[in-house]
């Protein structure tokens, strides 16, 4: 990876996220620290809870606060501080290089605006375009995206599309201003199989032609498979592995990862009798144990990894890193592919 | 599939459920939803069909027709060769304890104000089955059966997990020993970790008590699992039907096979050509004329457009695989 040399475009070091409940306080996150480097695709996997949604939203600044807060720790980029800016400097920064999409594209759409109506809203605001040069740009975007007669489309209305058409569009307006950095989160999960393929191919695509680096957060380690060159997988707000795609998949270093891997449902030639599964189940956020929170679950755990927190730690190769005091060997170097 | 005898447990025939839609000033029937249009297929004791199709195809609506839970514009269900379908409600009772349904979303389908023990406990009550005392102890029994302890009972749904409460349902679902339940997507909602661990409980549940099941899920690789027989429906039509071995190895229809290939693989390795399918799926309410799929079939030609294809048996007699598709002619 020649890219680490280069300063990152986005690093996010020790950042701590907490929600207030009304049992208690939650940490969603606890000290993540992970890099983004211009133009790669990272896929950030984990279970619902595990906290990586949040990570997203808080690049954004986007926690609901309250009850949400960033407690401790730093989000920088493109060299500048992220985490205590205030609204006003965070609009300009989500208006223009960074830009998210969402799960659910009929919830993020406006339905009593039209599609060309909400689209041109961000490019007036952000680029000062005219009415006119807005529209013109917003048809050409909808093209970019795979819409059919974008310049038909564009008078439409949210409920007039489909799912995956809405989800184009909201591609479409994410991108309309060139963002360096794009954050998907789960951006696919709404939609069909079949549907999920196209808007994927076509994230793809734009990521390439954009020059852009693509957050994608997701629960499908197939969708990382095919998209992502690294993947970081977190577990109960912690990151228990960050490794590339070849050297997660050939060989998982951290008994979570692996027995995420194992257990999704894939086509088999010969069935099994029984499939695997990781025993028992994600521990309460509330009721955290002392040391590894994936201990009790765990096939390789002992006393060691009941007590003691693991750090998040070089593994083997030099950009993989794993949180675990008993990881599963590493695989060689250039033996993966 | 055992086609020639005709003890089947279920079998349905042209099964069709429209929906209205009205619409102008009077609230008129102004079209109509044709959510399943003709489906036929038999399942046999202790068997399970698993029905796999996107979103809107009509796999929902099928499962619920069955039961009457909507009740079916035409077509015939039987059970163990009796049709079920205008039974007056007194003697579909009898028929219901047979067969039940597991839901999707475990959050919806059970009571919040209700313990653990009472929603098992429902269905004996309903259908007065056993002493209180009879009902206690089968509530116990059906836990256990599911993977949970008794200490449980008293507690409510929300303080269990998701794929806890898919165990619950299961275990309500089982409370009347039916012979026939309909698994309407049981693990979609759930994470990928705990949905193996209820897959693997629904596939020891069919062998050990000879349950029969129509599971249906949009997944293809969810539903090897669990299936004998798989079909796969488009628009409100089985499009193929085949036995897991044949239809994993060997799909013949261009739907199944996009189907297939759209399914993201886990392996980085592997670069595989994929058949990505153009557009979206034709409303139902004014479904396309010939093929349902030719709108968005890479393979269409000219009679796609115009004729419907029937259903052709490209298999054996004893180990049918049907398929309707004109490019198998």
């Amino acid at each position: 990876m020649a890219e680490d040399k280069k300063p990152p475009l986005l690093s996010v070091q020790n950042l701590i996220i907490e929600f207030a409940t009304e049992n208690g306080v939650v940490r969603a996150t606890d000290n993540i620290s992970f890099d983004i480097f211009a133009n790669e695709t990272v896929g950030i996997v984990g279970e619902s809870g595990c906290g990586k949604t949040v990570t997203g939203l808080s690049i954004l600044g986007l926690i609901p606060s309250p009850p949400g807060r960033i407690v401790g720790g730093s989000i920088t980029f493109m060299g500048r501080e992220l985490v205590g800016l205030p609204e006003e400097e965070m609009r300009k920064i989500r208006g223009c290089h960074i830009s998210m999409i969402f799960q659910e594209p009929m919830t993020a759409l406006n339905p009593v605006f039209s599609i060309g109506n909400q689209m041109t809203d961000v490019l007036i605001r952000h680029h000062g375009l005219t009415r006119r040069q807005a529209r013109d740009s917003a048809i050409e975007m909808l093209a970019k995206v795979g819409i059919p007669a974008p310049a038909k489309r564009i008078d439409e209305y949210p409920h007039q599309l489909s799912g995956g058409m809405r989800q184009r569009v909201m591609i479409a307006m994410a991108l309309s201003c060139d963002p360096k950095l794009l954050i998907a989160d789960e951006p696919t999960t709404a939609l069909d199989v079949t549907t999920q393929a196209q808007v994927l191919e076509q994230i793809s695509k734009l990521q390439a032609e954009f020059h852009m680096a693509v957050v994608l957060i997701t629960h499908d380690l197939g969708v990382v498979a095919e998209t992502c060159r690294r993947a970081i997988v977190m577990y109960c707000g912690r990151i228990v592995e960050n490794a590339s795609i070849e050297h997660l998949f050939a060989s998982p270093r951290h008994p979570y990862a692996k027995g995420l891997l194992d257990s999704i449902p894939q086509i088999r030639s010969q069935r099994l009798e029984e499939l695997p599964i990781i025993p028992g189940r994600v521990p309460d956020l509330l009721q955290l144990p002392p040391g590894c929170r994936f201990a009790d679950r765990c096939p390789r755990a002992d006393g060691l990894c009941s007590e003691q927190i693991p750090k998040l730690a070089p593994s083997g190769t030099h950009a993989d890193r794993v949180a675990c005091h008993h990881p599963y060997p590493a695989v060689q170097a250039g033996s993966a592919s | 599939m055992s086609g020639q005898d005709n003890t089947a447990l279920l079998e349905v025939r042209e099964l069709k459920k429209f929906f209205p839609v009205r619409g102008g000033l009077l609230q008129r029937v102004v079209t109509q939803v044709r959510a399943v249009d003709g489906v036929s297929f038999k399942i046999d004791k202790g068997l399970t069909l698993g029905l796999v199709g996107e979103s809107g195809c009509g796999k929902s609506t099928l499962g619920r027709a069955i039961l009457r839970l909507h009740e079916p514009t035409s077509g015939q269900i039987l059970i163990d060769g009796q049709d079920i379908v205008g039974l007056p409600r007194s003697r579909m009772g009898e028929q219901r304890r047979r067969m039940q349904i597991i839901f999707q979303d475990p959050f919806a389908s059970l009571s919040p104000r209700r313990t653990v023990a009472q929603i098992i406990r429902e269905p004996l009550d309903v259908h007065g089955i056993g002493t209180a005392q009879e009902r206690e102890r089968r509530v116990i029994e059906l836990l256990a059966d599911v993977g949970m302890g008794a200490e449980i009972r008293d507690r409510y749904p929300h303080e269990f997990s998701g794929g806890q409460r898919q165990r619950i349902g299961i275990a309500r679902a089982l409370a009347l020993e039916p012979d026939f339940i309909v698994a309407d997507e049981p693990v979609s909602a759930l994470d990928v970790s705990v949905q193996s661990q209820v897959l693997n409980l629904i596939a020891e549940l069919k062998k050990k008590r000879g349950i029969a099941f129509l599971f249906i899920s949009h997944d293809l690789a969810v539903i090897q699992h669990v299936s004998d027989e798989i079909g796969v429906m488009y628009l409100g039509q089985i499009v193929e039907h085949a036995t897991v071995g044949d239809l994993y190895s060997a799909p013949k229809h261009p739907y199944t096979q996009a189907l297939m290939s759209a399914i993201p693989v886990p392996d980085p390795t592997a670069r595989r050509t994929r058949i990505v399918l153009e557009g979206d799926v034709p409303s139902p309410m004014n479904p396309p004329a010939g093929c349902l799929f030719h709108t968005r079939c890479p393979q269409a030609q000219d009679r796609c457009r115009t004729t419907v294809p029937a259903m052709l048996n490209v298999g054996s007699e004893t180990n049918p695989h049907r398929v309707a598709c004109h490019l198998q002619d």
